[in-house]
C-alpha cells in the first residue's frame, strides 16, 4: 500500500489545481511524440504526425493530450486508492490497446519536463521527488494487468 | 540513433545560450537527482552533505557540467574525448550505467525550469540524444 506524507498529498493536489489541463496536456502529449517518435506507433488513426510542426499543430494530439491529464485527475482525487481506480484503464492499455507500458515513463518524463517548465523555481527537488513518486504509482497501477 | 548534423547545431546552439548558468545547472541536477532517486546517494557516501546546496553538491555539479561542456565542444568524438572518463567510471567508480539516464532527465528537468521558452521539444530531442550519446561513452570501457 503506498503511504503519501502530508507534504506529497498537498504537493500534487496543488499541482494539478494549477495547471491547464488542455495547455499541459497538449504539451506533454506532443513533446512525447516528438522526442520519442516510436510512441507514435499507438497513433496511427490521428492523422498528419509527420514533424514537430506538424503534431504540435494535431487537433486530436490536442485533444488526446487533455483525456489523459482527466484521467490523471482521477489518480489525485483518490490518492490512496490508484491500484483500483486504473483497473480498467489498465486492461485497456494491455489488452485493447497493447501498449508497451516502458512507453508509460516516457510520457511521464515529458509530464514532468512540461511541469517543470510551468513552475520554475517552484518545481524544487523535493516537489520533483513527490511529482516522481505520484507518476511511479500511476505507472506500477496500469502496468498491473498486463499478462 | 547517432547524432545528425541537425542535432548537433542544436546541442552547441542551446549549450552556447544557457552556459552563462552552468554551475547552477550542474548543482541543482545533482541534487535533484539525489533527492528525487534516491538510490543514487548510495555512490556518495564518503560525502558529509548530501543536501541540495551543499559544498559537496555544488562542487560535484560543477564538474559534471564541465565535463559536459567539453563533450559539447569535442561532439564530433565523443568516445575519444570521453576516454579517461569512461575508464574512471568503469574502473574506478563503478556506476552503474542506469544510472546517466537518470541523471540525464535530471539534467533535462532543470534546463526546462531555467529555460521554459528556449527547452523547446525539439531541443529536448536533441539533448536527449546527446546525452545518451554521452552515456555510451561513458560506458565504453566497462566491459
Amino acid at each position: 500500500m503506498v503511504v503519501w506524507t502530508d507534504f506529497e498529498r498537498t504537493t500534487i493536489q496543488d499541482i494539478f489545481s494549477k495547471i491547464d489541463y488542455a495547455v499541459v496536456g497538449q504539451a506533454a502529449f506532443s513533446r512525447c511524440l516528438i522526442v520519442y517518435p516510436w510512441t507514435q506507433r499507438y497513433f496511427g488513426q490521428f492523422g498528419n504526425l509527420y514533424n514537430a510542426a506538424a503534431i504540435a499543430s494535431n487537433p486530436k494530439v490536442a485533444a488526446h493530450g487533455k483525456v489523459i491529464m482527466e484521467a490523471l485527475e482521477k489518480a489525485v482525487k483518490d490518492m490512496d486508492n490508484i491500484k483500483a481506480t486504473y483497473a480498467e484503464l489498465s486492461a485497456l492499455h494491455s489488452e485493447k490497446l497493447q501498449v508497451d507500458p516502458d512507453n508509460f515513463m516516457l510520457l511521464g518524463d515529458c509530464l514532468t519536463i512540461v511541469v517543470a517548465s510551468q513552475l520554475g523555481k517552484n518545481f524544487t527537488a523535493e516537489v520533483h521527488a513527490a511529482f516522481q513518486k505520484f507518476l511511479a504509482v500511476v505507472v506500477s497501477s496500469l502496468r498491473r494487468q498486463y499478462y | 540513433m547517432s547524432l545528425s548534423a541537425k542535432d548537433k547545431e542544436t546541442v552547441k546552439a542551446f549549450w552556447a545560450k544557457v552556459s552563462g548558468r552552468a554551475g547552477d545547472i550542474g548543482s541543482d541536477a545533482v541534487a535533484r537527482m539525489l533527492t528525487v532517486y534516491p538510490q543514487t546517494k548510495t555512490y556518495f557516501s564518503h560525502w558529509k552533505d548530501l543536501s541540495p546546496g551543499s559544498a559537496p553538491v555544488r562542487k560535484h555539479g560543477g564538474i559534471v557540467v564541465a565535463s559536459i561542456t567539453d563533450a559539447v565542444n569535442k561532439i564530433d568524438d565523443l568516445a575519444g574525448s570521453l576516454l579517461t572518463l569512461s575508464e574512471l567510471h568503469a574502473f574506478t567508480l563503478r556506476v552503474d550505467p542506469a544510472n546517466f539516464k537518470i541523471l540525464a532527465q535530471n539534467i533535462l528537468v532543470v534546463l526546462a525550469t531555467m529555460f521554459p521558452v528556449d527547452f523547446t521539444p525539439e531541443v529536448h530531442m536533441a539533448l536527449d540524444k546527446f546525452l545518451g550519446a554521452l552515456a555510451r561513452a561513458l560506458s565504453e570501457k566497462y566491459r
